[in-house]
């Protein structure tokens, strides 16, 4: 049990430090780097509740392509961060009072609200799980079996999604030089060199 | 664990597998298989047709209850499958002639019926949303298909947006009433609501965004803001399948939604598709009249239309459904063949899209001004066309169920658009012509216009089929 409060209480302070360090940090790329380190924390939480699957879905998703992509386009994008940090104190009463009004407006939520009399109870009922049977496990029962036309429906949405993005942003360019494996191979001896008798001092 | 039946998505499965082995096809015949494609596109769709119409007409569920098929979903289906068709025949010609003919555009339209045909059959919330972002994501593509205009990026671009915006709306709903009821399935959902409680009220809102978020895809009043700028910024061989097929798939889902799961909530729904129906019909009609660009006009022109079919909607019985099934039918063909003139309006090669072009029509293409003429008389609802028919069993429908303002401001509403319809009638005979368009207009147009100006023409001979189709398709529907 200390353990697990120990890694509770780890993970949860590494993933405020890191998220944090998102925002102050100076350079975009550590900013992102920050984001993979506050998004391998956040999975380390749901791995302490139970929740392997998720926690296996955030560090796929989340730090395997979406941070990674945030990496690219930070790199490739000329922003001048340095000049976008001067705006932000522009910015920063409007922002702030955004802020105060969004934790106020929780505050009042938060402190009218009542649930219904025998809500808590079916809250609390745990989940009837099969013996040995993790979630991913239950997960993929069902989505193969009873869920199957939704699954294979959505491969085709990705299917149009990946010709819509081959349509819209394909273009063949000409005046392309490209490598030809076959050419090059095939070429006879004759045409490549050239054995020539350079006689001294004169050149070629 | 059992297999679930294949048998009744298999009009789906078939053109989910055609329209990949038609993208195979495309990528390795490579560019100027277009036409190919195309062909072999409409091929596919008429078997999907001839599946759909060869199946058991009694009501099938599989899928563990997310898919169905009935009478209602193969009347939709055919129409869909009908108006892809239809608009991918008359493309073929303006595709090549602006340089778009790209093989992915047929492929494309496939994809979109299938995700067409998935909504008028989903028997599931989870399942509408599905099919309905299979159709969303194609449709946002081709909109944005002429990649090099400013214009057609710019409404790909909006109509994504605004897209996802709806979609986000939908989805809202469709938790809020799965968090209110505890299903997603239609026939839970119509199971809880049979009894006649009373409904929680967060159930209510759920729905109300759930109809919101369909509105959206129909482009009904307040949710058509999109409609003229898609409409006219897409290619118009585009702008002629947006017209057709998704507006009919999109009706079907709507009557789907409202009728199945939340048949029990009429009270609750019909007021919203009242206030809808009004609107779209008054904004269809005013709207349209300062519009100079031909397609801004039609965008309008299909805003009161879909402003029509609601009304018989919101009458909420047999013979409503029965009319809006009618009015989708004969929407459809009127549509498709208006279209198909404005895709055969250019000058010199170039495309023109104003209406002023259309000037004095009669006298360089009498049959093309005739064909036109045909349509916007129909539009209009003059008897004995068949725009006055679909018309006329919408507000029968409407009657019937009481709603006697709304049909009254509907036909007053089918009075002030008869005004433009008229105007570009008047324009065509009685306007010296001030550009001659180009000559010939190409088989498969020809074709297409003959047998929609014929279909128009005569739906009063041979309605008796479509009418008792529809009608069984609305009992199979509503009396569950």
């Amino acid at each position: 049990m200390i353990v697990h409060a120990l890694a509770f209480y780890l993970f949860s302070i590494v993933m405020i430090a890191s998220a944090v360090m998102v925002i102050l940090s100076r350079n975009p790329v550590h900013s992102v780097l920050f984001l993979i380190l506050c998004f391998f924390n956040a999975a380390g939480l749901f791995l302490l509740i139970g929740a392997e699957f998720v926690a296996m879905i955030l560090v796929i998703v989340y730090v395997g392509a979406v941070a990674v992509l945030f990496l690219f386009v930070v790199m490739m994008l000329d922003i001048d961060f340095a000049e976008l940090r001067g705006q932000v104190m522009n910015h920063l009463p409007v922002g702030l009072l955004v802020g105060v009004i969004l934790i106020a407006e929780l505050l009042v939520a938060f402190g009218a609200w009542s649930s219904a009399p025998g809500a808590s109870g079916i809250a609390l009922a745990p989940v009837p799980t099969a013996e040995g049977v993790s979630n991913t496990e239950a997960l993929g029962r069902i989505i193969y079996t009873d869920f199957v036309y939704l699954f294979q429906a959505a491969g085709i949405v990705l299917l149009i999604a990946m010709i819509g993005a081959i349509v819209l942003t394909l273009r063949s360019r000409v005046g392309v030089r490209r490598q030809s494996v076959a050419r090059q191979v095939s070429r006879p001896r004759e045409e490549v060199v050239a054995v020539r008798k350079v006689p001294t001092r004169g050149g070629v | 664990m059992t297999v679930p039946s294949l048998l009744p998505a298999l009009p789906e499965i078939f053109l989910a597998c055609s329209a990949m082995a038609l993208l195979m096809v495309g990528v390795f015949r490579g560019e100027g298989s277009t036409r190919l494609v195309s062909v072999l596109s409409v091929v596919a769709l008429l078997v999907t047709a001839a599946l759909v119409l060869g199946a058991g007409s009694e009501r099938t569920v599989t899928f563990n209850g997310q898919f169905v098929a009935d009478r209602f979903s193969a009347f939709m289906k055919v129409l869909v499958l009908i108006g892809s068709a239809l608009s991918l025949i008359v493309a073929m010609d303006h595709l090549e002639r602006e340089q778009i003919d790209r093989f992915e555009y047929p492929v494309l339209i496939l994809f979109a019926t299938l995700g067409m045909l998935m909504m008028v059959s989903a028997n599931d919330l989870v399942a509408v949303y599905v099919g309905l972002e299979t159709q969303s994501l194609a449709l946002y593509v081709l909109a944005a298909f002429r990649r090099d205009h400013a214009r057609s990026s710019e409404a790909g671009l909006k109509y994504f947006v605004l897209g996802a915006l709806s979609s986000g709306i939908l989805l809202y709903g469709m938790s809020l009433v799965y968090g209110f009821a505890g299903t997603t399935s239609f026939d839970g959902l119509a199971r809880l609501f049979g009894h006649g409680s009373v409904p929680s009220v967060g159930l209510v809102v759920g729905l109300v965004f759930v109809a919101a978020g369909i509105a959206f895809k129909i482009s009904a009043v307040p949710f058509h803001m999109w409609t003229p700028d898609v409409y006219e910024g897409a290619p118009t061989p585009v702008t002629t399948f947006f017209a057709a097929a998704p507006k009919i798939a999109a009706v079907a889902l709507f009557i789907r939604v409202l009728t199945e799961p939340f048949g029990g909530l009429a009270h609750q729904w019909q007021q919203i598709v009242w206030v809808t129906a009004l609107g779209s019909m008054l904004l269809g009609a005013f709207a349209a009249i300062g519009q100079t660009n031909i397609k801004r006009l039609m965008a309008y022109s299909s805003i009161g239309n879909v402003g029509y079919a609601l009304v018989g909607l919101a009458a909420g019985n047999e013979n409503g459904v029965q009319g809006v099934m009618i009015y989708m039918a004969v929407y459809l063909f009127m549509t498709v063949g208006s279209f198909t003139i404005v895709l055969c309006m250019q000058k010199d090669g170039r495309s023109v899209e104003d209406i002023a072009d259309l000037k004095g029509l009669s006298r360089t293409h009498p049959l093309l001004a005739l064909a036109m003429a045909v349509f916007m008389f129909s539009m209009a609802g003059i008897p004995p066309l068949a725009g006055f028919f679909s018309k006329l069993y919408v507000f029968l429908g409407a009657i019937e169920a009481g709603l006697y303002v709304l049909a009254v401001l509907g036909v007053l509403s089918s009075v002030v658009s008869a005004f433009y319809y008229l105007r570009i009638v008047k324009l065509m005979y009685f306007d010296e012509p001030v550009v001659a368009l180009d000559r010939p207009i190409g088989m498969g147009a020809t074709a297409v216009l003959a047998g929609t100006t014929l279909f128009t023409l005569l739906f009063i001979v041979f309605q008796t089929p479509i009418v008792a189709g529809a009608a069984t398709a609305a009992t199979s529907l509503l009396a569950r």
